[in-house]
């Protein structure tokens, strides 16, 4: 039992540094949330109750819209998942960071927001802490940090009375820190490109409105046909060291075998 | 809206966002070995979708009309030379911030 509790005490407390970035933005991101509930003429409980429940930073600010039109459930859910679709792109990369997580994994799943996202993908989690419970407690800090920022804005948003305009710019310096981050660690940046690019053009062929579902398709489609481009450069690197002496059928074997996991067996 | 109807469209975020969430862990279960091509998927997936991130978050920017989205420019310059210099994820996101909202009060 004490070991237990030991190995929780050390889970969190590596943990709350990774999150301590976080809780600034969401404090910052979240009062303005529930300020701007407020401000559209809702009470707090809408700001405290849909930071939980939905917690997905900018679905919250368009349901916001949604809740001031017209009654449109249908529209509601497939907005949703339009506009939370990268989502799936998240789960497709914690597949294997979640594995062997037990009951947690309902939790972490359900809580992944980008920013938790972003953590639990990048973070070096040290060997003697638990992987599982160092991922929850970033999820769950962050999903406090988000729902006490949402209340506050929610209950003393009418007391604030400077202008907020442009406050909203909050959310595209957090992404462009985000990407920067990835482009600061990474060696190759083709996937970078790649997703900046296609945005761009579906957003200039589609319109704001409608180039979600395109960009994602495309970019699914273009890193589909960059498969063994890339992984034969990787392969390549990773065989640096190594000498050539194997004829071109065990090469191309060997381009399947290590595919994308580091140190690969290539023997 | 009735508050009925409000509840109900807020269950439906709440529906949509976790079909997205749980979605790929479903077709994808932990006891069968995940299929080479999405285990690359889910390694290079993660920069593309930062790319989409930022252009998402700019989807509203209009260049031709208004101020040519040169508020935006300007900021996210300043996001950049910030974390460049600091790599400081606060102090980037506040200072692009900030100075966004003084352009677009006071300047444009």
């Amino acid at each position: 039992m004490q070991s237990r509790s030991k190995m929780l005490k050390k889970a969190f407390t590596t943990a709350f540094p990774y999150t301590i970035p976080i809780f600034a933005g969401f404090w910052f991101l979240g009062i303005t949330y529930g300020i701007y509930m407020n401000v559209s003429g809702f009470s707090f409980w809408y700001p405290m109750l849909m930071s939980v429940t939905i917690f997905a930073g900018s679905i919250e600010f368009v349901t916001v819209n949604m809740l001031l039109g017209a009654f449109n459930p249908l529209q509601a859910f497939v907005m949703t998942l339009m506009i939370n679709a990268r989502h799936l792109f998240y789960g497709i990369s914690m597949l294997d960071k979640f594995r062997g997580t037990g009951r947690k994994k309902f939790y972490l799943i359900f809580g992944m927001c980008d920013e938790t996202f972003s953590i639990n993908y990048t973070a070096d989690i040290p060997e003697d802490v638990d992987r599982g419970w160092f991922m929850f407690f970033v999820t769950l800090l962050n999903h406090f940090y988000w729902f006490s920022g949402a209340t506050l804005g929610g209950i003393f948003g009418s007391l604030i009375n400077f202008n907020t305009e442009g406050l909203e710019f909050v959310m595209t310096a957090m992404f462009v820190v985000i990407f920067l981050e990835q482009w600061l660690k990474e060696k190759d940046h083709t996937s970078s490109l790649i997703g900046m690019g296609i945005s761009i053009l579906c957003l200039i062929a589609c319109g704001a409105d409608n180039f979600i579902i395109p960009a994602m398709l495309a970019i699914l489609g273009v890193l589909t046909l960059m498969r063994h481009p890339f992984e034969r450069k990787e392969s390549v690197e990773s065989k640096a060291g190594v000498n050539e002496v194997e004829d071109s059928r065990s090469e191309k074997k060997k381009v399947e075998l290590s595919s994308f996991e580091e140190g690969g067996e290539v023997q | 809206m009735t508050l009925t109807q409000q509840i109900i469209t807020v269950a439906m975020v709440v529906l949509g966002t976790a079909v997205t969430r749980f979605l790929p862990f479903l077709l994808f279960p932990a006891g069968r070995p995940t299929p080479k091509y999405v285990q690359y998927l889910g390694k290079v997936l993660p920069a593309a979708v930062f790319g989409l991130l930022v252009v998402y978050s700019l989807k509203d920017v209009s260049i031709l009309t208004g101020s040519h989205g040169i508020p935006e420019l300007i900021s996210i310059v300043l996001v950049i030379v910030l974390h460049v210099w600091k790599r400081q994820m606060l102090l980037s996101i506040a200072g692009g911030t900030v100075c966004y909202m003084l352009l677009v009060q006071f300047v444009f």
